[in-house]
C-alpha cells in the first residue's frame, strides 16, 4: 500500500521536475498567436482597425478585445483567413472602419511641398524621403497606402494615386464564357 | 516505376552510352500540323519599314536601361539599352537612323497594356556600326559570357530567357551534353525548320561555339520527323563533327518543350525542383545558336529573327525581320490577309495568345504570326460541366492531374493547387485541346498562377513593411532614450557649469579679502564634472567659500546683518548699506562691487527659485533653521534645476519648430 504510494508520489514528483525543466528549456518567445495574427494582416499599418499599427491590433484580436472585421486593407480575404485561425465564425468587414479600396500609394506634388518633414514623421514605414525644409518624395515601393501622411501636410500637397496595371503586374483574368444572344429565328447553334 | 528504373539505369551507363532509341514522354496530342502552308517559299528578307518601335520589355527578366535620347542619330547595331540586372538583356537600333520617340506603346502581350517603347525613324543607310568579331576559340570563357551579355541574345524559342544567364558556368553543375532544340511542336510555326534547311551551316557553327562554352562533350540534335529536309541538311552539316548526332523523335506535341525534348533524346526524367544543367544538360534553340555564332563571329548583335506568317494570310512566308518592324507591314508583305480574318494569334495556336491590337511591333519572342479567321480557329464552343474523364491527365505531359487543378483553380484554392504542383503546368495547352467538355482548363491555370504570384509578391511587401515598421518603432524607442541620456547628461554639466561660476566669481573675494584661496576648489570642478555626486560635493564646498568669504567680507565692512540677508536669497530689496572706514577705503570699494555681485546672483537665484516653486508647485523649502550654508546650497541647486528645465524646454520647441 504505502510502497505504491511511494511509486506514485516519486513518479510525481520526477515527471513534475522534468515538466518544469522543459518548460524553462523550451520556453516560447512572445506570443506565437499574436505572430500568426500579424502575419496575416496587410501590414499597412493604417490604424483603420483602431489601433496604432498592425501588430496592436494583432495583439488585440488574441486577447479577444478587437474583432476580427475590422482591417478594411485586408479585405474580406483577410476576415476569412483570421475566422479561420481564431476558430470564429466569418463576419463581413465591419464598414465603421472603412471599406477596402484598390491599393493606392502616395504621391507628393514636389511643386507644393514646403519640406516640413510632419510627413516624414507620420509615415509607419519610413516610405517618404526628404529633410528639413527641402522637398520630400514617396519611395513608391515602400509605401503601403496608409493614408498617414495625408492629413499632416499643411499645404495639402499628397494624393493617393492608384497602382496602375502594367505588363508587369498584369494578372490572367478568371475564365468567363461570353454570353451571347440567340438568333432571332430561334435556330440553335 | 519503370521511369525511375530508366533514370538510374541511364545515370549508371552515363550519358556516353547513349543509343539511338528515342525515348517516349507521357501524354501529348496530335494536332493537325499545317506547316506546309508556310515552307513553299524560302526566307525573304523584309524591307525596312518606316518606323521601328522597339519595347524594352521583349524578354524575360529586368527590364533594361536606356542609353539614348529622343533625337539621337543612332547605327545599326548600336546599343540602345543596356542590361540592367542579371536576368536582362540589351537592345539594338535594328537599322540606323533617329531616336524620334521613347514613350509608351502597345507591346505585344496578352494583356494588351501599353510599355515604355524607343521609336527609331530610320535613315535608310542601313549604316553598321563598328563591328567588333570575337575570336571565340582564344578568348577567356569569362570575357565571352560578360560580352554575350551585351549581345542581346535571348531564347529565340519563344520563352526569351536572356542566353548569357544559360552558359554562365556557375561552377555547381558540369554540363556535358548540349541539345539543340529544333523539334518546333507547335503547329503552323515553321522558322526554325526554314532556318535549319537554309542556314544549317551557320548554325553547326553557332551549336560549335555554345559547347565551347558549356564546355559540353556532347551534341544532340532533336529535330521531329516531319521536317524532313531540315533533317538532312542538318546531318549533312552535322557530319564532320564527332559527339554530335541528329536525333529524329516521333511528331507528338509538346516535344519542343526543353524537359520533354531531354527525355526523348537522352531518356533522362529531370526531377520536377532541378534545373537541367543539374543533370550536366543545356538546351538551347537553333534561332539562338545561329546569333550567337553571328555576335561572336560577325559581330552582329540580335537585331533581327525569322517570323512565319501564316494563317489567312495570301502568301504565308517566312521573313527574316527587323525587331520592331510594325506587324502590318509584316502582313503587307504577305500578301495581305483574306477576307474574314478576324484577329492575330502570336506564336502557336495551342500556346499562342490573341494579339490586342494590330498596332504591335515584332519583337524578340515572335516567332509566329497567324492571321485567324473562324474557320480556322472556332471559337471555343461553351464550357460543359467537368465530367472527371481524366483525359487531361492522360495528355498531360507533366504527368500532372489537371483535373484537380482544375477544381482548386476554380475555387480560388490557391494553396492546394500549388501542393498539386500547378508550377510545373507548362501551359502548353494538350489538357484543353483533350477535354471532351471543352472546358478552358489552361486558361483556370494561368489565373491561378498569377493570382499565386501576386499574393506572394503582396506578402512580400507586407513582410517588407512589418520589418520597416519594427525598425520605425525600435528606432523612436532609441532616439526617446537618448533624449532622456541627453538632458540628464546637460542638466549634470549645467550645474557642473554653474557651480564653477559660482566659485570663480568668489574666487577674487576670497583672494583680495580672505587672503586664504584653497586651489583645490576650482581645480576639481572640471575634472568631476560628469560624476553627479562629486559636482555636488563640489557645489557645497564652494557654496562654503563662498559663505566664508561673505562672512569675511560682512566682518571687514562691519555689518554683520546684511550677511544673512544676502545668503538667504529671500529677500531681493536687501540692498547693501555701505559704511566705509576711513583707513580701508579702497578695500571695501572692491568688498562693496563683490558683494553687489553676489547680491544680484542670490537675487537672481531666488527668483529662479521662487519660479521653480511656482512651475512645480512645491511650497518654498523650509530654510528657516538651515544653516547658511545648506541654504546657498539648496538655492543654488534649485536654480540649476530651473535653468535644465528651460533648456529642455528650450530644445522642445526648437525641435517642434
Amino acid at each position: 500500500m504505502l510502497t505504491a504510494l511511494y511509486i506514485m508520489l516519486g513518479l510525481a514528483l520526477v515527471l513534475g521536475i522534468m515538466l518544469g525543466i522543459s518548460a524553462l528549456l523550451f520556453k516560447v518567445e512572445g506570443d506565437p498567436l499574436v505572430a500568426r495574427i500579424d502575419a496575416i494582416l496587410p501590414q499597412t499599418q493604417c490604424g483603420q482597425c483602431g489601433y496604432p499599427g498592425c501588430k496592436p491590433y494583432a495583439t488585440a484580436i488574441a486577447k479577444g478585445e478587437a474583432d476580427i472585421n475590422q482591417c478594411p486593407p485586408g479585405g474580406d480575404a483577410g476576415a476569412r483567413a483570421l475566422a479561420d485561425l481564431m476558430g470564429v465564425e466569418y463576419k463581413p468587414l465591419n464598414a465603421e472602419h472603412g471599406l477596402p479600396k484598390p491599393k493606392a500609394v502616395a504621391f507628393i506634388d514636389e511643386n507644393t511641398c514646403i519640406g516640413c518633414t510632419l510627413c516624414i514623421q507620420a509615415c509607419p514605414v519610413d516610405a517618404i524621403l526628404g529633410a528639413a525644409k527641402h522637398m520630400h518624395t514617396i519611395i513608391a515601393s515602400e509605401c503601403t497606402g496608409c493614408e498617414l501622411c495625408l492629413a499632416p501636410c499643411p499645404v495639402d500637397c499628397i494624393t493617393m494615386e492608384p497602382v496602375a496595371e502594367t505588363p508587369d503586374n498584369w494578372k490572367w483574368k478568371y475564365p468567363v464564357i461570353p454570353i451571347k444572344a440567340m438568333p432571332a429565328d430561334g435556330s440553335h447553334v | 516505376m519503370n521511369s525511375i528504373i530508366q533514370f538510374a539505369s541511364k545515370l549508371l551507363r552515363g550519358q556516353t552510352a547513349e543509343s539511338a532509341e528515342v525515348h517516349k514522354f507521357h501524354g501529348g496530342v496530335h494536332p493537325e500540323g499545317h506547316k506546309q502552308l508556310s515552307t513553299t517559299l524560302p526566307i525573304a528578307k523584309l524591307a525596312i519599314p518606316q518606323k521601328l518601335v522597339l519595347p524594352l520589355r521583349q524578354h524575360v527578366g529586368y527590364i533594361p536601361k536606356v542609353k539614348v535620347q529622343v533625337g539621337d542619330h543612332v547605327l545599326k547595331g548600336q546599343m540602345l539599352a543596356e542590361a540592367e540586372g542579371t536576368v536582362s538583356a540589351a537592345i539594338h537600333a535594328p537599322t540606323s537612323g533617329t531616336v524620334t520617340a521613347i514613350s509608351e506603346a502597345i507591346i505585344p502581350h496578352p494583356s494588351g497594356l501599353p510599355d515604355m517603347c524607343i521609336t527609331l525613324t530610320p535613315d535608310g543607310k542601313d549604316e553598321w556600326t563598328t563591328l567588333r568579331p570575337t575570336n571565340w576559340r582564344n578568348t577567356d570563357k569569362k570575357e565571352l559570357v560578360a560580352s554575350l551579355r551585351s549581345s542581346g541574345i535571348v531564347g529565340l524559342g519563344g520563352a526569351t530567357f536572356p542566353t548569357h544567364i544559360k552558359v554562365r558556368a556557375d561552377g555547381k553543375s558540369q554540363v556535358h551534353t548540349l541539345i539543340l532544340n529544333a523539334a518546333e511542336c507547335e503547329p503552323y510555326i515553321t522558322c526554325d525548320d526554314m532556318l535549319m534547311r537554309e542556314r544549317a551551316d551557320e548554325i553547326v557553327k553557332g551549336m560549335e561555339i555554345v559547347k565551347f562554352l558549356l564546355g559540353a562533350e556532347n551534341c544532340i540534335v532533336g529535330i521531329e520527323d516531319n521536317k524532313p529536309e531540315a533533317t538532312a541538311a542538318m546531318t549533312e552539316a552535322c557530319k564532320a563533327l564527332p559527339e554530335t548526332s541528329v536525333k529524329v523523335v516521333p511528331t507528338l506535341y509538346p516535344s519542343g518543350d526543353a524537359r520533354r525534348l531531354i527525355h526523348l533524346v537522352s531518356g533522362v526524367e529531370i526531377p520536377h525542383d532541378k534545373r537541367s544543367t543539374d543533370v550536366g544538360i543545356q538546351v538551347f534553340n537553333v534561332a539562338t545558336v545561329l546569333a550567337i555564332y553571328r555576335y561572336f563571329a560577325l559581330g552582329e548583335p540580335s537585331i533581327d529573327r525569322i517570323v512565319t506568317i501564316t494563317g489567312s494570310v495570301n502568301s504565308p512566308q517566312n521573313f527574316k525581320v527587323l525587331f520592331g518592324t510594325p506587324l502590318q507591314t509584316l502582313i503587307d508583305a504577305a500578301g495581305g490577309v483574306q477576307s474574314g480574318t478576324t484577329h492575330f494569334i502570336m506564336g502557336g495556336p495551342m500556346m499562342g495568345f490573341d494579339l490586342p491590337t494590330i498596332d504591335v511591333p515584332i519583337t524578340k519572342a515572335a516567332n509566329c504570326i497567324i492571321a485567324a479567321t473562324p474557320n480556322l480557329f472556332a471559337p471555343p464552343p461553351p464550357a460543359m460541366p467537368c465530367i472527371r474523364c481524366a483525359r487531361c491527365a492522360d495528355a498531360c505531359p507533366v504527368n500532372l492531374q489537371p483535373q484537380e487543378l482544375y477544381w482548386f483553380s476554380k475555387s480560388d484554392n490557391f494553396e492546394k493547387a500549388r501542393d498539386y504542383n500547378l508550377f510545373d503546368c507548362i501551359e502548353c495547352g494538350c489538357c484543353t485541346y483533350v477535354c471532351p467538355s471543352n472546358i478552358p482548363l489552361v486558361q483556370y491555370y494561368r489565373y491561378a498562377k498569377s493570382e499565386i504570384i501576386a499574393a506572394d509578391k503582396a506578402k512580400e511587401a507586407a513582410d517588407l513593411a512589418r520589418e520597416r515598421n519594427e525598425f520605425r518603432l525600435a528606432r523612436i524607442e532609441r532616439e526617446k532614450l537618448e533624449r532622456a541620456q541627453k538632458h540628464a547628461e546637460r542638466a549634470a554639466s549645467n550645474k557642473a557649469e554653474s557651480a564653477k561660476t559660482e566659485s570663480t566669481k568668489v574666487a577674487p573675494t576670497k583672494a583680495e579679502d580672505v587672503k586664504a584661496v584653497p586651489a583645490t576648489t576650482e581645480s576639481e570642478q572640471p575634472a568631476s564634472s560628469t560624476n553627479t555626486d562629486d559636482v555636488k560635493k563640489a557645489a557645497i564646498a564652494a557654496a562654503i567659500e563662498r559663505a566664508k568669504a561673505l562672512k569675511a567680507a560682512a566682518a571687514q565692512a562691519g555689518e554683520s546683518q546684511k550677511k544673512s540677508d544676502a545668503i538667504t536669497a529671500d529677500a531681493p530689496d536687501a540692498s547693501g548699506k555701505p559704511a566705509q572706514t576711513e583707513d580701508e577705503q579702497a578695500k571695501a570699494e572692491q568688498a562693496k562691487k563683490d558683494k553687489q555681485a553676489l547680491i544680484a546672483a542670490a537675487i537672481e537665484r531666488a527668483k529662479a527659485q521662487k519660479l521653480a516653486a511656482a512651475q512645480a508647485g512645491i511650497a518654498p523649502k523650509n530654510v528657516e533653521d538651515a544653516s547658511p550654508a545648506v541654504k546657498a546650497e539648496i538655492s543654488e541647486i534649485d536654480a540649476i534645476r530651473e535653468k535644465a528645465k528651460q533648456a529642455v524646454k528650450a530644445q522642445d520647441s526648437d525641435s517642434e519648430a
